[in-house]
């Protein structure tokens, strides 16, 4: 392996994950240059939840804190973003996911980095995605008995006069 | 005063008793009021504000504006709230904080009753207080007030053993539980020098029985909103307020006169100066001592409140019974 | 209200004969010490919490839903109203996430300002917590101390853009308001009367045997916990992680100043309250070289274009606020609008370990615990 040791971060962490999980699992990947030159995968819905366990528990990945998490809706599609950080190496990266734009849902990862607990159920409150596996999904920030999912893009107020 | 209780009861008689006993209340009044005046300024003053400074002159009537608003209240009163219970509380509170005053020597001449069990009288007394905190606390129906209730019982309950052990100390050294016999006994030197120990355990322990900073845990404004009489307004909560404030009166008086010499002044020579003033000063001190611990202290835990009782105070009070003891058999 | 935790042993077992009952506490929303509208529903028995449940959104407004609607300076006073104690850095990162994506250059001058202008900021929003913190734990004087410091900088600050919380002051691409004339100078005075006050600070306080022992060991958790519930500033940086946006992802112009990132190994109360005040005694540091380098004259506004469209694409830039890491992520469609503005939120992330730290706690304790995350009700709701 000593010729790879000039390889960039983003072609590491595809080979290692393209190594583990076969080259389906990743369906692109790219630097961000309006994100600070952040390394970004978009992962394959279906294998997120080994992925996102893969890279936190890797050690040569090892992205053991989740700087954010949230959706965003495309009109025709739903997005997961997600950033990480690794401590250890020092290394930002950002992963993202497309969802159907009909009954969004993406495992949770609420029990892999406890920090995605409330960002998942904002992101369910706010976006209607559904988080698989979530040890408590409910509505955070709206009360529970809220009509519709107002960061979507045909969002409709209940009540005009509210 | 004392000589009026001992004639036969005629209505003469019965009358200047009750005159007398309004006078007190009125003099407790008035001091309460000021003392939360001079609460209020000398905390201001400390924490680089003015205080109280709108209503009268120098804002001296401050307070009487914030009584008259308190005497002028609805009377609240939770609906789930056991009505009876509810309305004895402040009573249970007030009444005693008042009683002890009683035997109380001002000087030599003004007080009221002179009881050979002046010392028991007091500590017996003042612990039915706590009743009134515990009824506030259950009947108001509140869980803070429960919480505020239960936590006062234990404070006040642990904290009234090493108060009264404290005092064991100087009842050896002066052979009487008569309060005026205890501050004659101090003519050649106060009993805060001999008994020091024992002052120290019976200022702290006094904190704690009047639930004052940094013992104010039963009414822990940042955790328990209020505390036991969270529920309550109007005249009632001023019964507490009250309460709070003849008690604070009450020790400051214990003080003074179980270490602090009484009416005595510092030195023979000073004399001249009538001993009600004396018994001032150093009932003031005392009093200002309690405003500036409140300016300073954070609070103490609860769990740590308790050991520091059991643990601390408690086993220091029974040394300094030990060393009197040991010291009066030895010298006298 | 109260799921997901099957019911836990009682630590001390009754005797059979007592009925003893846990009692359900609603603390908040209106509660001396939630800071705001924050509400927790605790299972308490005795005075040990058994679990604590986080009740939260009482002060939503859909700031990132409005955002959509707006113009990117639009937002900016929105942002002002989330961590309205520090707003000047929240400013500052919607700034710098547009200015990242259309990658415009800041003339010095306003960086400069907008530094010293977020030091001062961080310096009030430590006081503030300094002040409320010990009302929480029961002194009363140290709030009132506090804000007489505090006051002297949102003075400075509201001479410098005309408000004393929420400043609206940057802009993209630099700041509104150039400093006033002398104003520099009287940072630099209170730089020097700071330095002075600050040790008062530690002798009214910091030594008070009571208070040390309400804080030493309470909310305690190490350094793994704090990654895994996403932790961040002072909350990160009291289980001993040397991390500092400022120095480990430098943005602006903070390589140019000498500072250290204060850090503490126990992870506790205690530990959180020495690392706010000895970052004010950083942030004074920064000041003091910020006022010396600042530039005689220049532009405080750089080159941008009458409207500001960022090209198409997403960004994601988080800085160091008072609180932690502050986050924007902005995903343009090339509009003069966002199309979608989202707010990691660094009171939000770190109330997560709120439960986790408050089973099996003193119920006295939860005001200590609660207050040392250092939440602002307006960034935790957004």
């Amino acid at each position: 392996m000593e010729e790879h040791v000039q390889l960039t971060p983003l072609e590491r962490y595809v080979t290692r994950i393209g190594e583990k999980f076969g080259e389906s699992a990743i369906e692109n990947a790219y630097i961000n240059e309006l994100a600070k030159h952040v390394p970004t995968l978009v992962i394959q819905k279906e294998q997120w939840k080994e992925v996102a366990r893969f890279l936190k528990e890797d050690e040569s990945l090892h992205f053991e804190y989740l700087s954010n998490l949230h959706g965003i809706d495309y009109e025709d599609r739903m997005e997961m973003y997600y950033h990480f950080y690794s401590y250890k190496h020092r290394q930002n990266l950002a992963v993202k996911i497309v969802l159907p734009r009909e009954n969004p849902s993406v495992c949770s990862v609420a029990e892999i980095w406890g920090g995605a607990d409330w960002s998942e159920r904002e992101t369910y409150d706010l976006l209607g995605i559904h988080f698989a596996g979530h040890p408590n999904l409910t509505r955070i920030m709206l009360p529970d008995d809220w009509v519709g999912y107002p960061l979507r893009k045909d969002y409709v107020e209940y009540d005009e006069e509210v | 005063m004392r000589e009026l209780v001992q004639q036969p009861l005629t209505m003469w008689n019965l009358l200047l008793i009750v005159l007398a006993a309004i006078a007190l209340l009125l003099v407790v009044l008035v001091f309460v009021t000021y003392a939360i005046y001079f609460e209020r300024k000398v905390i201001g003053w400390m924490q680089l504000r003015p205080g109280p400074n709108r209503v009268g002159p120098l804002g001296l009537l401050q307070t009487v504006a914030d009584v008259s608003k308190l005497l002028l209240k609805e009377d609240t009163r939770p609906k789930q709230a056991d009505r009876i219970l509810f309305a004895l509380a402040p009573v249970l509170a007030y009444a005693p904080a008042f009683t002890v005053l009683a035997v109380m020597p001002f000087t030599e001449s003004l007080q009221f009753a002179d009881l050979d069990i002046g010392v028991l009288y007091y500590v017996g007394l003042s612990s039915i207080t706590v009743l009134g905190v515990i009824t506030a606390g259950w009947a108001s129906n509140n869980k803070y007030a429960l919480i505020g209730g239960l936590r006062s019982a234990a404070q006040m309950i642990s904290y009234e053993v090493a108060l009264v052990m404290s005092i064991v100390g100087i009842v050896i050294l002066t052979g009487s539980m008569n309060l005026r016999e205890i501050v004659e006994a101090q003519r050649d030197v106060w009993n805060i020098v001999p008994q020091f120990l024992a002052f120290l355990i019976f200022i702290i322990a006094a904190q704690a029985e009047l639930n004052r900073s940094p013992f104010d845990l039963p009414e822990a404004e940042s955790e328990l909103v209020a505390g036991y009489h969270v529920e309550y307004s109007g005249f009632r909560f001023a019964m507490f307020m009250l309460a709070e404030y003849v008690y604070m009166f009450a020790m400051g008086t214990m003080v003074t006169v179980l270490f602090l010499g009484g009416w005595l002044p510092i030195h023979p020579a000073l004399s001249f100066i009538p001993g009600i003033v004396w018994f001032v000063v150093k009932f003031s001190l005392y009093v200002f001592l309690q405003f500036w611990l409140r300016a300073t202290m954070p609070r103490i835990r609860s769990d740590q409140l308790m050991s520091f009782a059991w643990k601390g105070l408690l086993p220091l009070a029974f040394l300094n019974i030990l060393l009197t003891a040991g010291f009066v058999s030895i010298f006298a | 209200m109260l799921r997901n935790q099957p019911p836990t042993e009682s630590v001390i077992s009754p005797a059979p004969e007592i009925r003893t009952e846990e009692m359900l506490l609603n603390v908040g929303p209106q509660h001396p010490s939630t800071h705001g509208v924050f509400r927790l529903v605790v299972k308490i028995e005795g005075e040990t919490i058994k679990e604590a449940v986080p009740v939260m959104g009482y002060l939503h407004r859909g700031t990132e839903k409005i955002a959509e609607n707006l113009t990117y300076t639009q937002i900016i006073p929105y942002m002002d109203r989330l961590d309205y104690l520090a707003a000047m850095t929240n400013n500052y990162v919607l700034c710098h996430a547009v200015e990242t994506m259309m990658g415009l250059a800041i003339p010095e001058r306003a960086d400069y300002l907008r530094i010293i202008a977020m030091e001062l900021n961080r310096i009030a929003s430590h006081l503030v917590w300094w002040g409320t913190y010990l009302l929480d734990i029961g002194a009363m004087s140290p709030f009132l101390y506090a804000f007489r410091d505090r006051e002297s900088i949102l003075d400075l600050l509201n001479e410098l853009c005309g408000a004393r919380m929420t400043f609206n002051y940057m802009r993209i691409g630099g700041v509104k308001w150039d400093a006033p004339p002398g104003w520099i100078e009287k940072v630099a005075n209170f730089v020097q009367y700071m330095k002075k006050e600050l040790p008062n600070y530690h002798k009214l306080v910091s030594g008070n045997e009571i208070f040390i022992h309400r804080l030493a060991g309470i909310g305690q958790y190490d350094a793994d916990t704090a990654l895994h519930y996403s932790l961040s500033g002072v909350m990160l940086r009291c289980t001993g992680i040397k991390w500092d946006l400022r120095r480990d992802e430098s943005y602006s112009l903070y390589d140019r100043f000498e500072f250290e990132i204060p850090t503490a190994v126990e992870g506790d109360c205690l530990a959180r309250y020495w690392l706010r005040l000895a970052e004010i005694e950083q942030s004074l540091r920064i000041l003091e070289q910020a006022v010396q380098q600042f530039p005689a004259d220049g532009e405080i506004m750089g080159k941008v274009p009458r409207v500001i469209r960022p090209p198409a694409g997403e960004t994601y830039v988080r800085i160091e606020s008072p609180r932690g890491e502050i986050g924007v992520y902005i995903a343009s469609q090339g509009k003069d609008k966002p199309w979608r503005l989202k707010l990691r939120r660094p009171s939000f992330m770190n109330l997560q370990i709120l439960p986790h730290l408050l089973v099996g706690a003193n119920m006295a304790n939860m005001v200590a615990i609660l207050g040392s995350i250092d939440i602002v009700l307006g960034e935790v709701d957004a």
